[in-house]
């Protein structure tokens, strides 16, 4: 930590603080959040000592949502309202999820996203995922001992864009200012790598508890570079899980089976497969409602033969990551297991098999994922010191590409691009005096839309109005470093903007999100004003302290009026945000925001000479 | 020190067609190091606005030299020749027939699931691109530019790339 700061006489600005920040690895099964204290990276446990929290929410008839071990209390009595693996439905539809009719959830069947009818109303998966977040939100402010500054929040390399933006979404109901999000590979390569002082290339092979994901990077002098990443978004430890239930089911012929029951069984499932992680059988019994009894003994014999093809399932998405890397697997060094399920002995088995190696795994699988994110979040919240020179360079996915003439896809960002990525095109208009279109976002990898995974509807309008074929409209595609997209829009002849209207396809519109923030303060007994305008002052102070520093680095490359301008801006901010003025605070903000644009561009033009010129230096020595 | 820059200056790297891909990488992270967003998260807007187009643009500028053919392309357009991506179909008639016979191969033996077959083809194919790439760097050297001849090995290439992208497609579908 920089204990040292050095200071101009007379500067009056407050000493550089440790800015708290956490990272946050929201699970399918088990989440964490861990934050870097006294220069290490640790998991905050709560009140009993644990780390990890399970991801359940318990939504009951009266009273408070209940999350984690208390939430996991009601799995087998209400199984309706306790919420399990939500992560498996972010940005997702009632279509799209497997193993529904085993799933004991009143579904709202509804476009876009699914949502559940619980006792505490119909809940979209964003807002159940908030809960969580929020409660670990609690848990990090009460172990730090004040607000956080921002989190980073982890998500799957796999993810696609409405994945990750619903995950955005809900850390900002959770009242979280989201530094990044990290995929999870790279969190883990980055506590791995930097724990080892590791060289070279490594796959990071990722089982988590409802989704894989396989990631290849290089770690060479501090750059962690993504070469290619690939997965499965709905292939995890809970369908290894499945597959020991089905042959429950299957053996003991008692199916069907009360939504309770498949609950029970379900659990003595898992249990019995992380017993055969140390153990050669591993025995299931009980009674069930119903009066059955269930008395099977499982051999890890039989396991290893049920779930062959769900370990199968995962090699050939490490087939692909390694074409697009254009590696070999013996120009892999090592291959690190991340996500408790990498614990199963025939998956280490087969993977240690196709690598040739054996894979690593001396480090905290289920931890290593929320360490990683804390390192990030500290060095990202402004903590950074000397030892702390990384970088990470992340790429996307799955290609985005737009949909043209006859449902096909035209792709404009390939996948493994490095982000944040930019791509821009040009359309005219097909008729006389049209001043509107549509675009619609595809991401996946086939070439017909209906077999791509649908993002999203951009309508552009605000087109001024000429003859037909007339109209330049170039649109750009930015993917920014959390591989969320943003499309933009401008009429090039006149130089007018375009108004951009995005219909997510899975996702929640911004309305939706601003009223659902609303209700949770008014349930928290808050005023959604007030909120609001304190929310804005810590954006006020944020910028204040953010613009002092960088005038205190390189004020030089302002001249006197250009500094007055800054100033006076300052002062006005700085008043606003001392007042109870929304509307005002608003504008302030704006201001010297506008009034620090071209001192921004100059000071990254500084900062690219002096990396050159650095690396000029380099050379004459060699 | 702007966003028009030629990418070659922005890396302080010789323009031309033989590059030095240890300095290029090194130039790369060293720009990456001061304009990537993660440099800029606890700053302003306006910082990190600033910041995310630079980085777009490192990227691209980087993407774009790294790879032969889109380097040879990126030349070509800085010396203002046309490579006739879009209207020159003019390719001799011998480099078409060869192209079609290739498409059949691949074509037959995706077809007939023959793996080794495809992968034979990729490695002639694989050969074939070395040698344009030779012939590149000394159309494309330095402050040289035969236009036409590079023009048509450009050509050549991006022919090479779309048959290469077919195989491994093919090859893919087989795995799956």
């Amino acid at each position: 930590m920089a204990l040292l700061q050095l200071q101009e006489p007379g500067e009056s600005t407050a000493p550089h603080e440790h800015r708290l920040a956490v990272g946050i690895d929201l699970g399918t099964t088990n989440s964490l959040v861990a934050s870097v204290r006294n220069g290490i990276a640790v998991c905050l446990n709560d009140a009993e000592g644990r780390s990890m929290l399970p991801s359940v929410v318990h939504y009951p008839r009266a009273g408070a949502t209940l999350v984690g071990r208390g939430a996991q209390a009601f799995q087998v009595d209400d199984p309706r309202n306790t919420l399990v693996s939500v992560k498996r439905f972010m940005g997702r539809g009632v279509k799209d999820v497997t193993h529904i009719e085993s799933m004991p959830y009143d579904f709202v069947d509804t476009e876009g996203m699914l949502r559940f009818r619980t006792a505490a109303g119909v809940k979209t998966p964003v807002e159940v995922s908030a809960e969580i977040l929020k409660h670990l939100r609690e848990r990090a402010e009460a172990s730090l001992g004040g607000p956080l500054v921002g989190a980073v929040i982890t998500v799957p390399a796999y993810f696609d864009d409405a994945q990750r933006q619903a995950t955005k979404d809900a850390a900002r109901l959770a009242g979280l200012n989201v530094l990044r999000l990290l995929n999870e590979p790279t969190a883990a390569a980055v506590a791995y790598g930097l724990e080892n002082a590791s060289e070279g290339v490594y796959a990071i092979y990722d089982l988590g508890g409802g989704t894989f994901d396989i990631s290849i990077l290089k770690l060479s002098r501090g750059v962690f570079e993504v070469m290619s990443t690939n997965g499965d978004a709905s292939l995890g430890g809970d369908d290894f899980d499945h597959r020991v239930f089905c042959w429950i089911l299957d053996q003991s012929g008692v199916a069907p089976v009360s939504d309770s029951d498949a609950r029970r069984l379900q659990a003595l499932a898992r249990r019995a497969k992380e017993r055969l992680s140390s153990e050669e059988e591993a025995q299931i019994r009980v009674t069930l409602s119903t009066g059955d009894e269930v008395d099977l003994t499982l051999a890890r014999e039989t396991f290893v033969d049920i779930t062959r093809p769900l370990v199968n399932k995962t090699l050939a998405p490490v087939r692909k990551a390694l074409r697009d890397a254009d590696l070999s697997v013996d120009e892999v060094k090592g291959v690190v297991m991340v996500g408790g399920a990498t614990r199963m002995l025939h998956l280490q088995q087969a993977v240690g098999e196709f690598f040739g190696q054996s894979p690593l795994t001396n480090l905290d699988p289920d931890k290593v994922v929320a360490l990683g994110a804390a390192m990030q979040a500290n060095v990202l919240a402004g903590n950074r010191t000397a030892d702390d020179d990384w970088l990470l360079l992340d790429v996307i996915p799955l290609s985005l590409g737009i949909e043209t003439m006859g449902g096909l896809v035209e792709k404009i960002v390939p996948r493994n691009s490095t982000i944040p990525i930019a791509k821009a095109q040009e359309f005219t208009t097909f008729k006389d005096g049209q001043t509107a279109m549509a675009i619609h976002v595809v991401q996946g990898e086939r070439e017909l839309v209906s077999n791509c995974r649908s993002l999203a509807r951009f309508e552009l309008r605000g087109i001024p109005p000429m003859t037909a074929g007339a109209a330049r409209i170039r649109v750009s595609y930015q993917v920014d470093a959390d591989g969320l997209l943003a499309v933009t829009a401008r009429e090039m002849s006149s130089g007018v903007e375009a108004q951009v209207v995005v219909k997510p396809s899975y996702g929640l519109a911004d309305d939706e999100i601003a009223d659902m923030l609303k209700a949770g303060f008014e349930n928290a007994g808050e005023d959604a004003r007030a909120r609001a305008l304190r929310e804005l002052q810590v954006e006020g102070e944020r910028l204040l302290e953010a613009v002092q520093q960088a005038l205190l680095a390189d004020g030089v490359l302002l001249d006197a009026q250009e500094r007055a301008g800054i100033d006076a801006a300052m002062e006005a901010l700085r008043q606003a945000v001392a007042g109870t003025d929304a509307k005002a605070l608003r504008k302030a903000l704006d201001g010297l925001s506008r009034q620090t644009d071209a001192f921004a561009a100059r000071r990254m033009d500084k900062s690219i000479r002096t990396a050159l010129a650095g690396h000029k230096i380099n050379e004459l020595k060699v | 020190m702007d966003l028009q820059q030629d990418y070659f200056s922005l890396f302080g790297l010789p323009q031309g067609f033989d590059i030095d891909r240890d300095r290029l990488e090194q130039a790369y992270r060293d720009c990456q190091a001061q304009v990537h967003p993660d440099r800029h998260a606890h700053r302003s807007d306006a910082e990190k606005r600033v910041s995310m187009q630079w980085a777009t643009h490192v990227n691209e500028a980087y993407r774009t030299l790294r790879k032969p053919l889109l380097r040879a392309r990126y030349l070509l357009s800085l010396r203002g020749v046309d490579a006739g991506i879009e209207t020159n179909t003019a390719m001799a008639p011998a480099f078409l027939m060869e192209q079609m016979e290739w498409r059949e191969g691949v074509e037959e033996a995706r077809e007939g699931g023959d793996v080794s077959d495809l992968e034979h083809m990729r490695q002639r194919l694989d050969l074939h691109e070395r040698e344009l790439h030779q012939n590149l760097s000394g159309q494309l050297a330095g402050d040289v530019t035969d236009g036409e001849l590079a023009a048509d090995t450009v050509r050549r290439l991006m022919f090479i790339e779309k048959l290469q992208i077919e195989i491994d497609d093919a090859l893919e579908a087989l795995e799956d």
